[in-house]
């Protein structure tokens, strides 16, 4: 990733306290002008480090920490600009804090060759607010039936690949997609979900279905192909990355997994610790989603996840759509709910002011974990030391805001978070150095 | 809204989009349009079945799905209470030209109109619905959720036949999973007193009752002797294409009501089903017929339930309704 602008005279990021994988200090942070970290320390002697007129940036009060780092973001582009754009989505994006996004391959068409990665990375580097890289496909137009070119997709930097939104159903399609990608040392994230199960189903299947009249998708949709993919990583020795868990069952299985040695990995969306299937008691399908949201058991599963390291992210699944689109009756609207610009407000509010983790836990779950599974360690998600890239989030963890749809910078207003008050606000972000989101608002 | 719709309500207009929805003591709320349904079927009965009551007012019945006999019945209500009524079918609607159902109803609003009758296919429309107008919604049966004023009028026939509710036992044979008459009956039934069997294999239950006031069984035999009203679901023929039964000839076998398990009903019984049935499927053709049998009841019944509905939600300033727009 290149400095998006060179005319920097280099920042020092004052007063804040420096979180990273490798403890915390309170200290300032000089950057250079080429985006890459001067110095971390108090009383740097800024003539020295060449940076006498650096643009202070104010971070009294505040947690420095390395950029968080999405591994499901939906930028919806190409194919679906009215509700998403790169651009947008990249902006979005940085107000919540990241630093880098892995944006699906459920575009149309879907992001299964090298010519629509590098489509995807160059509208990225263009919008030059996040690093978005891409997660390839599994299998050709994501359609189950073959593997996509994924050795060629690797060449441009691919390095996780999913059909996010389906999961692979063909049992012997995955042993194959398994044994290919981990010859290409790469990672296959599995969007769990057993069709057979779940197909005709809306929402989560128990007491809420049932009184409403909506079709159900039972846990163990979720919970069979968990089962079938550990199974396959064992056979295989493949990495495998389980996308939005959802269910108690769900995560025992990655637990068992994980305390078997097997090369496994897992993240959880804030909305699945936040939200349970009672929300749709509204009929509203702004609470539509897939996984569906699931009951209170469930909730406190995957909050235990989080805690005991089961579930290694924390990822927002962003799903923009429009409000048109999301107007339709329940069974008719699509599936998904914005997730960048709120994800670390509500990790705070709804896991570290619980006291169930702290601020660097979550910061661990929203960046250097996230970083090395997407293979992007080294780059997002490192220790905030001299040399190393200032991709930077800078996080006000008392302030406390409302969200209000209308304020979102995504093309889409379809959060299920609408009017509540949360705590833990971004008050910039810096990639390569440069503010993409300065004194909360983003820069350009 | 017009201004002459706006000016007669200061706010949001009452709907009936669920049981619940007849207030916060649901016996109560349906004791309400059971009396009122009392002087409606007066009314009904008339050489003239004709009454001012809601002239000036104008309801619509907005069926996305195809359902003559409930369209009907509350056009033929709204009549009797000399409301002007409009027709909107999905067949010949914008829908098809792939208008948004919100986009729909902000342009049936716009004609100024005071209720709206709304059935759909998808569970909790009329909810959504009621979002965007401020006309008073009527659900008219959506998805699998409700039927409410299917409850009412089955609530108001079993009462007209059997007296009260408290200590009765109604059997619900059949298809409750993907019933919104089950749903709406359920809640209905156990608010009057009235205890309820749910019969059914377990395919065709809701994969959970949790909250749900009722027993289930999958005997029907054994629930019919001890059985006061014997509700039968209509059952869908692509039930079978899913799986959920091996066959229709099986499902009669077990869970139909055949002129033998018929028998076994107490004599006083009453047979209830909500339309169109299947004659020889759920129920046999002479059982349809028997004395105890109170399905036409049912349907003359409906008008006059709908009529006490319409009047409440237009015609009286009585609280109840409780859906916020």
């Amino acid at each position: 990733m290149t400095p998006p602008s060179t005319t920097s005279t280099g920042r020092l990021l004052q007063g804040g306290r420096v979180v990273d994988a490798t403890g915390e200090q309170v200290a300032d942070v000089a950057v250079r002008p080429d985006g890459t970290i001067a110095a971390v320390g108090t009383d740097l002697d800024l003539t020295a480090l060449g940076l006498a007129d650096a643009d202070v940036l104010d971070c009294a009060g505040c947690v420095v920490a390395p950029g968080l780092v999405d591994l499901h973001t939906h930028l919806r582009e190409p194919g679906r600009e009215e509700a998403e754009t790169i651009e947008t989505g990249s902006r979005a994006a940085a107000l919540g804090g990241y630093t880098a996004v892995v944006a699906m391959p459920n575009t149309e068409p879907a992001i299964d060759s090298a010519g629509i990665v590098r489509q995807v990375l160059e509208a990225g580097a263009e919008a030059g607010l996040c690093d978005v890289r891409v997660a390839g496909s599994i299998t050709a137009g994501r359609r189950g039936e073959a593997l996509s070119p994924m050795a060629e997709m690797a060449d441009l930097g691919v390095q996780i690949f999913t059909d996010d939104g389906n999961g692979v159903q063909d049992d012997r399609l995955m042993r194959r997609a398994l044994e290919y990608a981990s010859g290409l040392d790469l990672t296959l994230a599995q969007h769990c979900e057993v069709e057979a199960l779940s197909e005709g189903g809306h929402m989560h299947e128990g007491a809420w279905s049932s009184r409403l009249g909506i079709p159900g998708i039972p846990a163990e949709a979720e919970e069979l192909m968990v089962f079938r993919d550990i199974a396959l990583s064992r056979l295989t020795g493949a990495r495998v990355h389980f996308q939005h868990l959802s269910t108690a069952g769900a995560v025992e299985l990655v637990r068992q997994a994980k305390a078997k040695g097997l090369p496994v990995t897992a993240e959880a969306t804030p909305h699945h610790f936040t939200l349970t299937h009672a929300e749709v008691a509204s009929y509203d399908p702004t609470f539509k989603v897939n996984p569906p949201l699931r009951d209170d058991d469930d909730v406190a599963a995957v909050k235990a996840g989080l805690v005991d390291g089961t579930i290694d992210a924390i990822a927002t699944d962003h799903a923009p759509h429009t409000q048109e689109v999301k107007e339709a009756p329940f069974d008719e609207a699509p599936c998904g709910m914005l997730g960048l610009e709120t994800a670390l407000a509500l990790a705070i509010t709804e896991l570290v002011e619980p006291g169930l983790l702290t601020l660097p836990e979550v910061l661990a779950l929203m960046s250097w974990r996230p970083a090395a599974i997407a293979g992007l360690d080294g780059v997002h998600g490192g220790p905030v030391v001299a040399d190393a890239p200032a991709h930077l989030v800078v996080i006000d963890p008392e302030e406390e805001w409302t969200v209000e749809p209308a304020h979102l910078a995504s093309r889409s207003r379809n959060t299920p978070y609408a009017g509540r008050t949360v705590r833990g606000r971004v008050r910039h972000t810096l990639l390569c150095g440069e503010p993409t989101v300065r004194d909360g608002k983003a820069t350009r | 809204m017009s201004p002459t719709a706006a000016a007669r309500r200061a706010g949001p207009a009452r709907n009936l989009l669920g049981i619940d929805d007849l207030g916060p003591d649901v016996a109560s709320g349906i004791d309400e349009v059971m009396g009122l349904t009392d002087s409606f079927v007066e009314v009904s009965e008339r050489i003239i079945p004709k009454v001012p009551t809601l002239r000036g007012r104008t309801v619509v019945s907005l069926f996305f799905e195809d359902s003559t006999r409930t369209r009907l019945s509350f056009e033929t209500a709204a009549k009797r209470l000399s409301a002007d009524t409009m027709n909107f079918s999905v067949s010949t609607s914008s829908v098809k030209k792939g208008e948004s159902l919100r986009d729909t109803i902000e342009t049936i609003e716009a004609m100024g109109v005071d209720a709206i009758v709304v059935r759909h296919g998808s569970s909790g429309v009329p909810r959504q619905v009621a979002r965007w107008t401020d006309a008073a919604v009527v659900n008219a049966g959506d998805g699998w959720h409700e039927h409410p004023t299917q409850a009412l009028l089955d609530c108001y026939t079993i009462r007209q036949h059997a007296g009260s509710f408290a200590g009765k036992h109604i059997a619900i044979v059949g298809d409750v999973k993907h019933s919104r008459v089950a749903r709406s009956n359920v809640a209905a039934f156990t608010a009057l007193g009235a205890e309820v069997t749910l019969v059914a294999p377990p395919t065709l239950l809701p994969p959970s009752l949790e909250g749900w006031p009722v027993r289930v069984s999958h005997d029907l035999d054994g629930v019919l002797p001890h059985t006061d009203v014997c509700y039968l679901l209509r059952m869908q023929r692509e039930r079978m294409t899913e799986a959920l039964i091996p066959s229709l000839r099986e499902y009669t076998a077990t869970f139909g009501l055949t002129t033998r398990r018929a028998d076994r009903l107490p004599d006083d019984a009453l047979i209830m089903h909500p339309g169109p049935m299947n004659r020889g499927v759920e129920i046999a053709a002479e059982v349809a017929d028997r004395p105890g049998a109170v399905i036409v009841d049912q349907v003359r019944n409906g008008v006059a339930v709908r009529m006490a509905v319409l009047f409440l939600l237009l015609g009286s300033g009585t609280e109840w309704g409780g859906e916020d727009a």
